[in-house]
């Protein structure tokens, strides 16, 4: 991937602080974090946090929080359920995005690296500005759309095979793992919608229930919105459900053939 | 405002509503829907984004009588709802969740809601602890309504995608501060955008406090980091009381260390529970329902059976959970979920062996005291159900009450869409869209703001983590499975001396942006209060029900406790009284369900 020099005010400085392993930690591990705040006119940094593993739970997440909670309390990230399905926890670790809650940290080799999601607008520290994200995934009408009535007092029939193909996307937690690591959302964001949102428009279109598939396809035919994806994969390489929206974008272009012939 | 601490005062943005819901979990969201429906002008206002909430994470399903497995009736439904409770529910209550559940299900599928099917296309429904047919004379009923083990991820989902179509108005990641009360009437609240540390007051004709429970006060819990009850923080400070708060649920199958949940829905398919010597153990306990006992039941069972010395592991300290006897087809087809966590968590792959399981906390019974109709009530002038005007709770943040001692797992997602819908209803009969706001008194932020202030600016030797632990470990310590009068008098004494360290807590951020320092000093300060009154409730009540097992008082007594236990919390000093259970039903359809031995 190619490098772009970044404006002076971006450049990471070499100034980081270093917060030495307390003493008699047998087992230690060094997480170096992005640190960022628009309050102090200062350049982003790294921080380093040497820890006591024997004195931490098994996970980033737990990391996170031993040196938020014994270390630096400044330290921001989010977080709530801890165990991988709220989606707020997602971050670059290691070189990858995933769940902090989720990735163990024996399972990263040497320091752990922590960054906040990919190309995404930084508040603070290891928080992204999910505003545009959101908007997008607001685009789709992510919702049940039909015409028929629903039947009163009674659920919608759908059989078991009908429902068996939403299963793989309506998993999606949000999280944004894969549309922040896919290169084409990195460069056409503001008008792709990336593989996260893309998967919850499949979503829809498989659901036996919605009535919306001419609409919705007309609203995803454009060069843009669906056809940015050019199969990199990353998106399913990195999504920490095993859900595959590469695959569900695939769907949605087959989709488009067969509606045009 | 002007900070007392040298920084530039606090500049307030003013926003007028009908209605202003705080917090986007199920029953926040079914609320502001249900209000916007009405054409009042609704807001929502939520500390994280609305799919982030805690409802997100609920697994095994959602109780209602469809049918579709087999016989069932709302009726058999309130029956299982009120000797769950052990009689504390109050059956009014009960019969309107039973009987409303059915149509809120139907909803939420016709929202949407990828519910796993059965061979005829309709939704599945699984067996559940406590759910039983024919009043609880016949077998397990089949009537907790699933997606897979996801239950509550694909609702809170859908909740959230409808409210996209609604025209309300959110403010996410806005942390609610404080209610603006004027003459014991709610009309506002005080929030923080984290994002820019601006503070927003919103003033409404009704504030429903939709926020979940305080499970964070304990050390180990299911809940999320975010389950710090904000609510029943703000209510204690408003000058109300919360409502029997010493029933605090112990989940049978939180994954040993890790306090994950592993769903009950687990045991429903099939699972069965092991000690030490490959005893199933639940069977001497619970003859007839076995595993699928009420979770208070299973809960002290395995503490039994641990503090009997056969308990699992080099400290026997644990129980197994086997599924490996299930064929893995369906593992994969209706749990894929828990199988996934117990992989991340345990290291264990649930086709080949058993998870480590313990007790962990899991949900709070007590909580703001209302009505079936979610409005706020309070013990004024000798009447226990006085209305607080203008104050509406719903979820886990309130105590209607419909699980009274002891929840029955599945109940707390109906519960969510149930009283979420009736508050939107509420609200809608008797607020008039566009009808002034009256006037604020000047001070009205005061309060709030001067709480922040002191709290950004706070210079003390406490970190909030330390004292956010020393609380954890008390109420793990002193407030748990098992109680007793030395253990809950020792928990009095240490977990007000936790109250006291608060005064000395400091925080190091001072920004204004996204400060999570001080959001987690503001939640702490929700908790603690939530703590202390959790503990003086469980002293104060000598006898054992449902989830309160004190061993020095180890029956039920009907004739001096089937009451409501209400605490306040003001200047640092808990107050107790009681509310009557209510002992009639809303109709004359079902009659009200005698207190009799409760045997599982």
């Amino acid at each position: 991937m190619a490098e772009f020099t970044l404006p002076s005010n971006s450049k990471i400085s070499d100034k980081g602080n270093v917060f030495a392993a307390p003493p008699g930690a047998v087992r230690t591990k060094t997480f170096k974090i992005y640190r960022w705040s628009p309050d102090d006119g200062q350049n982003p940094r790294y921080d380093s946090y040497t820890i006591d593993l024997d004195a931490c739970g098994p996970m980033v997440l737990d990391a996170l929080i031993k040196i938020k909670g014994e270390i630096d309390p400044t330290l921001t990230f989010r977080r709530s359920c801890r165990e991988g399905i709220c989606g707020s926890c997602s971050m670059n670790i290691d070189g990858t995005n995933t769940l902090a809650c989720t990735q163990a940290i024996e399972d990263v080799k040497g320091d752990v690296k922590i960054t906040p999601l990919p190309h995404m607008q930084v508040v603070k520290d290891l928080v992204p500005d999910m505003t545009h994200f959101y908007a997008q995934y607001a685009s789709i009408k992510p919702w049940l759309q039909t015409v028929t009535p629903a039947p009163a007092m009674k659920e919608r029939i759908q059989s078991p095979q009908d429902r068996e193909k939403l299963d793989g996307l309506y998993e999606c937690i949000m999280c944004a793992c894969c549309s922040t690591a896919c290169p084409s959302y990195w460069w056409n964001s503001d008008r792709f919608l990336g593989p996260a949102v893309l998967l919850q428009a499949y979503r829809w279109l498989a659901d036996s229930r919605d009535e919306a598939t001419g609409e919705r396809l007309d609203q995803l035919e454009d060069p843009f919105r669906l056809y940015r994806c050019h199969t990199i994969m990353n998106c399913a390489n990195v999504c920490p459900k095993g859900l595959n929206p590469a695959k569900a974008i695939a769907e949605i272009k087959k989709m488009m053939v067969v509606r045009a012939v | 405002m002007a900070s007392r601490n040298g920084s530039e005062a606090y500049k307030i943005i003013d926003h007028a509503y009908d209605a202003v819901v705080i917090g986007a979990g199920g029953s926040g969201l079914r609320a502001t829907m249900g209000i916007a429906e009405t054409g009042l002008k609704t807001a929502c206002i939520t500390k994280v984004f609305p799919t982030r909430s805690h409802t997100v994470a609920a697994q095994g399903g959602i109780a209602a009588a469809l049918g579709n497995m087999g016989p069932d009736h709302w009726t058999w439904h309130m029956y299982d709802t009120v000797k769950g409770s052990d009689w504390l529910g109050d059956q009014d209550a009960i019969e309107y969740l039973c009987r409303e559940a059915p149509a809120a299900v139907y909803e939420l599928e016709h929202f949407g809601v990828p519910f796993s099917r059965t061979n005829e296309g309709k939704i599945y429904q699984r067996a559940f602890g406590g759910m039983t047919q024919d009043m609880g004379e016949g077998p397990a009923a089949q009537r907790t309504c699933a997606a897979a083990d996801r239950t509550g991820h694909a609702m809170l989902h859908a909740l959230y995608q409808q409210s996209l179509k609604h025209d309300a108005d959110f403010y996410i990641e806005y942390f609610a501060i404080d209610l603006i009360m004027v003459d014991g009437e709610c009309r506002g609240v005080i929030a923080i955008n984290m994002e820019d540390g601006s503070i927003h007051r919103f003033r409404a004709h009704s504030v429903v406090l939709a926020t979940g429970g305080y499970g964070r006060a304990y050390f180990s819990a299911t809940s999320a980091h975010t389950s710090t009850g904000d609510g029943g923080g703000m209510a204690l400070r408003a000058g109300l009381p919360l409502q029997d708060m010493e029933f605090v649920q112990f989940h049978p199958t939180g994954i040993y260390g890790a306090g994950v949940l592993i769903t009950e829905g687990a045991r429903g398919e099939g699972g069965y529970l092991t000690n030490s010597q490959g005893d199933r153990f639940m069977e001497r306990y619970a003859p007839s329902a076995k595993d699928l006992a009420s979770r208070d039941v299973v809960s002290r069972s395995m503490a039994m059976e641990m503090r009997e010395g056969r308990g699992v592991g080099a400290e026997g300290d644990h129980i197994f959970l086997h599924l490996d006897h299930i064929d893995p087809k369906i593992l994969h087809e209706r749990l894929p979920g828990i199988s996934e966590t117990a992989k991340i968590f345990a290291g264990v792959d649930v086709t080949r062996a058993p998870i480590p399981v313990t007790p962990t906390v899991h949900y709070n019974m007590g909580g703001i005291p209302t009505n079936y109709w979610g409005e706020v009530v309070t013990l004024k002038d000798g009447e226990p159900d006085t209305v607080v005007p203008g104050l509406y709770a719903v979820g886990e943040a309130a105590c209607v009450s419909v699980h009274g001692a002891n929840r029955l797992g599945s109940n707390s997602l109906i519960d969510l869409v149930v009283f979420g819908r009736a508050t939107g209803h509420r609200i809608g009969q008797t607020v008039k869209p566009m009808t002034a706001l009256p006037p604020l008194p000047r001070d009205s932020a005061d309060f709030a703001i001067g709480r922040l202030d002191a709290l950004r600016f706070s210079k003390g030797g406490s970190p909030t983590a330390a004292v956010r632990l020393a609380m954890q470990k008390t109420m793990q310590s002193n407030c748990a499975v098992f109680r007793n009068t030395e253990i809950l008098d020792e928990g009095i004494r240490k977990i007000d001396a936790v109250y006291q360290q608060m005064a000395d807590i400091g925080i190091s951020d001072r920004s204004l942006v996204f400060n999570t320092d001080l959001v987690e000093a503001l939640e702490l300060d929700n908790m603690i209060g939530q703590a202390v009154v959790t503990m003086h409730s469980a002293a104060n009540r000598k006898e054992s029900r449902g989830a309160h097992m004190h061993e020095d008082y180890p029956n039920r007594n009907d004739e001096t406790w089937m009451k409501h236990s209400i605490g306040w919390f003001r200047d640092g000093k808990v107050s107790l009284d009681v509310r009557p259970v209510h002992q009639y039903t809303l109709t004359d359809e079902v009659s009200y369900i005698k207190p009799k031995a409760r045997v599982y």
